[in-house]
């Protein structure tokens, strides 16, 4: 299944109308195995939508949707997570009022036989099971047992991330990773963003800070109006040249004289 | 005092703050309790704590049942009235039955079975109203408040219904055991041909309907605390959207909890049946308001996400100890409605003030 040339997600064509807007308009994509895509364009450029699809809120009116080789129709939320797509939303992904492990396990709680009778929640398994998948990615929280609430923007992402994977993640999109997070917590994240890949985990960042997106990201694919106004390598370009295809090339030249 | 210079404070100083923070409801409840020692008269006696016990019953079923709504973000508003309705049905259908030529311990058993069967329908409607209707629970409870009081009142003829077949009051004003100095320990029954001066120094212990209660109170004490339809519970309250992302059966929760809530309020209906020897539809009224109050007090927030069985128990005994102090005292108990209401908007302030350092950690 991981096999390099296979991309674990292929959009092909896809469109999603609004009423008359076609807020998408045949866009295609891939992402492999390993790869951080950064997916860029500007405010109502279409992204949203296109990860929208993909994660199972919305519904394209046309187009396909491939995983890890197999066309898939994602009805729902439910469809993207047992797929292995897990979306990273800043605030909707955690309990504030529980704690980590708690999190990490929440839905799926690990439970055990007291007295060989009633079913009761399995707090050690859970702990350590979490611990596990919180050193494997190097994501560092003084006590598992501490509520989500005391923990800073950062550490709340990583439980989140680390949720996924820790429930077999093929394809993390994370929407904004970074924003509202302070400059070191911003680096912990792009290094977890680096540490996932590694692993083979694919991913998509959608995020309008170019800087950190140059740093972790391995292609490009940028939207505007709707559709897909370019792909480029990381390596083989720079950020005017993003910069100029995000808002439109003429517009960068007017104001440029 | 605010959460600044609690920080403020050094080492041993904060933790006691934070100490006081998070048990100040035991405290006032000791407080309560030396208070009306010092003031009333016999109150500080094994045969008065009892009777406590057995008049915090009510509140205790109700607030119970709302713990797990109030957690989950909502709030019953019904309790009170479901609680009459509970009272009315069983009390009608114990009189039917036994009219029909039932023998009486038949006619109550199956007036409480049935009405324990009808007590999830309130639930039912006002978990169906919030999940699939979108109805907010303030306004699906509030509407079932009226509907429950005006079905009661119905079945009731508006007059409270007596006639009950007789030895309905036996088991609800029953003890565990009897015990006669020196002479006898019996269970459940006082022994018959008991002289007058010997039934004077009988001494009954623990009421049957405060077992009973405290037994079921156990039960879900531990589903809160110890199962995942507890951990779900909580979930909900804490993130309604995490809930439903990581697979939780959002809607289905919300209806078991609406339902849980309106079983105690139906079992608190026959209880004052069977206490009482009457169904009346006023019967659970008031406890509305001292139920969502004991939750409150035990450190719920009505935004959900927090609170505890252990801590709607001791709100609830607050209430409860408030009532018969003041009983005991002659302080007619409406004055109680005051301090019920001071507490209240002390435990929020309280909730306020202290939230980081309370709720640090577990």
């Amino acid at each position: 299944m991981n096999d390099k040339h296979m991309p674990v997600l292929e959009v092909k064509d896809i469109v999603k109308r609004f009423g008359g807007l076609v807020a998408v308009n045949k866009v295609s994509m891939k992402v492999f195995p390993g790869e951080v895509v950064g997916l860029l364009g500007d405010n109502g450029a279409g992204k949203s939508t296109l990860i929208k699809v993909v994660s199972g809120v919305y519904h394209q009116d046309e187009g396909q949707v491939f995983f890890n080789g197999d066309e898939v129709k994602i009805n729902n939320p439910m469809d993207a997570i047992r797929l292995g797509i897990e979306t990273i939303y800043q605030d909707l992904a955690l309990a504030e009022n529980l704690n980590v492990y708690s999190n990490i396990f929440l839905g799926r709680e690990k439970l055990k036989k007291a007295l060989g009778l009633i079913e009761v929640l399995d707090h050690d398994y859970m702990h350590r099971e979490s611990k596990k998948v919180l050193d494997q990615l190097g994501i560092e929280i003084p006590s598992l047992k501490n509520k989500i609430k005391m923990l800073s923007g950062g550490q709340r992402q990583s439980v989140a991330i680390s949720r996924s994977i820790y429930w077999n993640a093929k394809l993390l999109i994370m929407d904004e990773p970074t924003a509202a997070l302070g400059v070191a917590e911003q680096r912990k994240v792009l290094d977890l963003v680096r540490t996932l890949s590694s692993h083979g985990v694919g991913i998509i960042i959608i995020s309008h800070q170019l800087y950190d997106v140059f740093q972790v990201s391995h292609r490009l694919v940028i939207l505007r109006r709707g559709e897909k106004v370019g792909e480029l390598i990381v390596k083989e370009t720079n950020p005017d040249e993003v910069v100029s295809l995000i808002v439109g090339a003429e517009l960068v030249q007017n104001s440029g004289r | 005092m605010s959460v600044e210079n609690i920080r403020k404070l050094s080492g041993t100083k904060r933790e006691w703050v934070v100490l006081l923070g998070r048990s100040w409801i035991y405290l006032f409840l000791l407080g309560e309790i030396i208070i009306f020692s010092f003031l009333g008269t016999g109150f500080f006696s094994a045969k008065n704590f009892q009777n406590i016990m057995v008049n915090s019953m009510t509140i205790m079923l109700l607030a119970a049942g709302q713990t797990f709504v109030i957690i989950t973000g909502g709030i019953d508003l019904s309790v009170g009235f479901v609680m009459g309705f509970a009272s009315v049905v069983s009390a009608k259908m114990m009189v039917s039955f036994y009219a029909l030529g039932f023998p009486p311990g038949l006619a109550i058993l199956s007036g409480v079975l049935i009405t324990m069967l009808i007590g999830f329908l309130p639930g039912l409607l006002n978990g169906f109203l919030v999940t699939k209707m979108k109805v907010p629970p303030f306004i699906a409870t509030f509407g079932m408040y009226g509907i429950a009081y005006g079905f009661s009142e119905i079945i009731s003829y508006n007059v409270p219904i007596t006639n009950l077949p007789p030895g309905v009051g036996d088991f609800g004003n029953g003890y565990l055991l009897y015990y006669l100095p020196g002479k006898f320990l019996t269970w459940f029954r006082q022994p018959a041909g008991l002289a007058r001066a010997e039934i004077r120094e009988l001494v009954s212990i623990v009421p049957n309907i405060f077992i009973i209660s405290l037994l079921i109170i156990l039960v879900f004490w531990f589903i809160l605390n110890r199962t995942q339809f507890g951990q779900h519970t909580f979930a909900i309250g804490g993130n309604i959207d995490a809930a439903r992302r990581s697979g939780i059966n959002v809607d289905r929760h919300l209806m078991k909890v609406y339902v849980i809530s309106s079983f105690f309020a139906s079992l608190g209906g026959i209880m004052y049946v069977l206490r009482f020897v009457n169904g009346r539809a006023d019967a659970g009224s008031v406890r509305m308001l001292d139920s969502v109050v004991a939750v409150v007090i035990g450190g719920a927030s009505l935004y959900g996400g927090t609170g505890g069985m252990i801590g709607t128990l001791i709100g609830t005994f607050i209430i409860g100890v408030l009532e018969t102090g003041m009983v005991n005292l002659g302080i007619p108990t409406f004055n109680k409605y005051i301090y019920v209401g001071v507490i209240l908007i002390l435990a929020v302030l309280i909730d306020q003030f202290f939230p980081e350092l309370i709720r640090k950690g577990e």
